[in-house]
């Protein structure tokens, strides 16, 4: 049974780290990182058997997580640390220079917990795929798991990946789509609507699943589902329903903040919404 | 001038005998030494996009099915599946046509691959104008530039079946991403089957005075013919197969030119961004000497048979011969 108040202090505390490390590097992206925060949480410590220890590239015997949508590397960065796959301390080195925490996550700098480079979109899925499939050439029974965006899957190659999946029973793989319904340039129905999203990964063959990515017990719950639905010969996606910004009032209800940094004065609007709970770093 | 297409090497000091053992094409060698490597290797994968059988990789699919992953027409998503293998310590082979598995997909490769650094070989076949009929759209030339300019990229051309089958067991053994380009025309295999194939290792082909002539690829065996008419006409050709573009063996460009003066490259590829860019960027920043490159020259191909658009474009043994007599004359 999961410490569920726990997991809500710890992504409370994932999110005043968001807040101080975008601030502190006056870029990056503040808003999906936010709205990504409960997600990665649960995923990191709850539902994820990784041992921080040992982190190898390779990752056998392990479950491995590929961030796809590297532009939100804070929360990604935060979620390792407090983890315990590298000091907190150097949270504060975010997109400075000599930095091993780039703006997007590389696998250049040796930071523990970054597998391969994203950034550019549309990979991550893919990279994803072909991890789970050598686990299942190595018989490691560990799984695989990815989170894109969800203007991400305007990329082509997405959907490259979605018939891969499918056809290569690459049933190891369990993938978050983060469903805000927004991207820089607005609402993702202005930019590029999507349509039936569920219906279009149903028709390739995918088993989706839906969940309140805010809701702690069911991003736990729906993972566990997830993961009791893997090795029936299909991969799994999950629609995360979130809100860009979310814990932090002006940052919601926007596409403003995808990634803009907030200044002084509204850095400490946003932490008085944020009671530290771990100690900041 | 130099008009002759081939030419027979009579008793000639200045010039090495070459014997052709045989006539084929370098994706054989390719493919040959894959299905090796999967027998050798359990770890060895392969991915391609439905052009199984034109880049040779029939025989590894055939006998290693569940190590053999059928990508569609979906390139993109091939070269990010292969860095994700490597994740989980495979060493993926990638084929496809040359145009495919770089210009289409050099962001995949950019990013998941070599920013990565992961261990992937894209095996590119049917690179430059001797894939012939197809013409232009299939013909790409700038496939080494792009990849050379990538850091950690390993860029390898061999030149016949030979060379090509020793260049594949040798990218297995190297650990990072390679990217290694051959073609589809029959062409004459020369080079010995015991010569071991050292990476950013240049061989000597033949010993010469006058001029240098660095050549890759298909165009090693064309300089070949070149220094055999040379050699007819008194003329001590050192001829260097350049079969890694990067790293460039520096050392043997160095010493070679330290003794000829004067340099001619060979490639079928664009002089843009080729082992011509590669040398004359070294000999201007160390050894300033002239330099005569037969490459193309800012063109896109066209449809014909591969020895009609060598000569064409100027990529034939004698347009090599004349580039050298021309460098000679700049020294």
């Amino acid at each position: 049974m999961a410490d569920y108040d726990y997991l809500r202090d710890v992504a409370r505390q994932v999110r005043r780290d968001i807040i101080r490390m975008v601030h502190g590097a006056k870029s990056g992206h503040p808003g999906g990182s936010l709205g990504c925060a409960d997600f990665l949480t649960a995923l990191y410590f709850e539902v994820l058997e990784h041992d921080p220890a040992t982190f190898s590239i390779d990752g056998k015997g392990q479950d491995i997580f590929i961030l796809s949508n590297g532009h939100i590397s804070p929360v990604f960065y935060s979620v390792l640390a407090r983890s315990g796959y590298f000091d907190i301390a150097e949270l504060g080195t975010f997109r400075k220079i000599n930095s091993r925490l780039q703006g997007h996550p590389s696998t250049h700098e040796n930071l523990p917990g970054v597998r391969v480079a994203s950034g550019s979109l549309g990979q991550g899925l893919s990279v994803g795929i072909g991890a789970a499939q050598a686990k299942q050439l190595n018989e490691d029974d560990k799984l695989v798991y990815v989170l894109t965006g969800d203007g991400e899957l305007e990329e082509g190659q997405i959907w490259e990946a979605a018939m891969y999946a499918a056809a290569h029973h690459v049933d190891n793989l369990i993938v978050t789509v983060d469903y805000n319904k927004k991207q820089i340039d607005g609402p993702l129905d202005e930019v590029m609507p999507l349509g039936d999203l569920r219906g279009k990964w149903e028709s390739f063959d995918w088993i989706v699943l839906e969940m309140d990515g805010h809701n702690m017990e069911d991003v736990v719950g729906t993972l566990r589902k997830a993961k009791g639905l893997s090795g029936n010969g299909k991969p799994v996606i999950i629609l995360m329903h979130t809100e860009m910004g979310f814990g932090v009032d002006f940052m919601m209800g926007t596409h403003e903040w995808h990634g803009v940094p907030p200044n002084d004065e509204e850095k400490e609007v946003a932490l008085a919404q944020l009671q530290e709970s771990l100690g900041d770093y | 001038m130099f008009k002759q297409t081939t030419a027979i090497n009579k008793t000639n000091t200045l010039m090495k005998n070459y014997k052709v053992t045989d006539i084929k094409d370098t994706r054989s060698g390719f493919g040959d030494a894959l299905l090796e490597l999967g027998r050798k290797n359990l770890d060895t994968v392969a991915l391609n996009a439905d052009l199984t059988s034109s880049v040779k990789m029939q025989h590894f699919a055939r006998e290693f099915p569940n190590r053999f992953f059928q990508s569609g027409i979906a390139e993109a998503n091939m070269i990010s599946v292969a860095a994700g293998l490597t994740i989980g310590g495979k060493i993926p082979f990638v084929g496809s046509f040359a145009n495919f598995v770089t210009g289409r997909v050099f962001d995949q490769i950019r990013q998941s691959v070599a920013y990565s650094n992961k261990n992937v070989k894209i095996c590119a076949s049917h690179a430059g104008l001797t894939l012939g009929e197809d013409g232009a759209s299939h013909q790409i030339l700038e496939d080494i530039g792009l990849m050379k300019m990538l850091p950690n990229m390993v860029v390898i051309n061999p030149c016949d079946y030979n060379q090509t089958k020793a260049a594949t067991f040798a990218i297995a053994d190297y650990e990072g991403p390679v990217y290694l380009r051959f073609g589809r025309p029959k062409v004459p295999n020369f080079t010995p089957l015991d010569e071991k194939f050292e990476i950013g290792k240049a061989l000597m082909l033949n010993e010469g005075n006058d001029v240098t002539i660095f050549a890759t690829g298909h165009l090693v065996w064309k300089a070949i013919e070149a220094g055999i008419m040379l050699a007819e006409k008194g003329i001590s050709p050192e001829i260097i197969n350049i079969h890694t573009i990067k790293p460039l063996d520096t050392d043997a460009v160095l010493k070679s030119v330290l003794k000829t003066g004067c340099v001619v490259t060979a490639e079928e590829h664009q002089m843009n961004g080729g082992l011509g860019d590669s040398i004359a960027q070294l000999l201007s920043r160390t050894m300033p000497a002239p330099v005569e490159m037969v490459a193309v020259k800012d063109h896109f191909g066209e449809s014909g048979k591969p020895d009609e658009l060598l000569k064409k474009f100027g990529l034939d043994s004698p347009d090599i011969a004349n580039a050298a007599i021309k460098v000679m004359s700049r020294k």
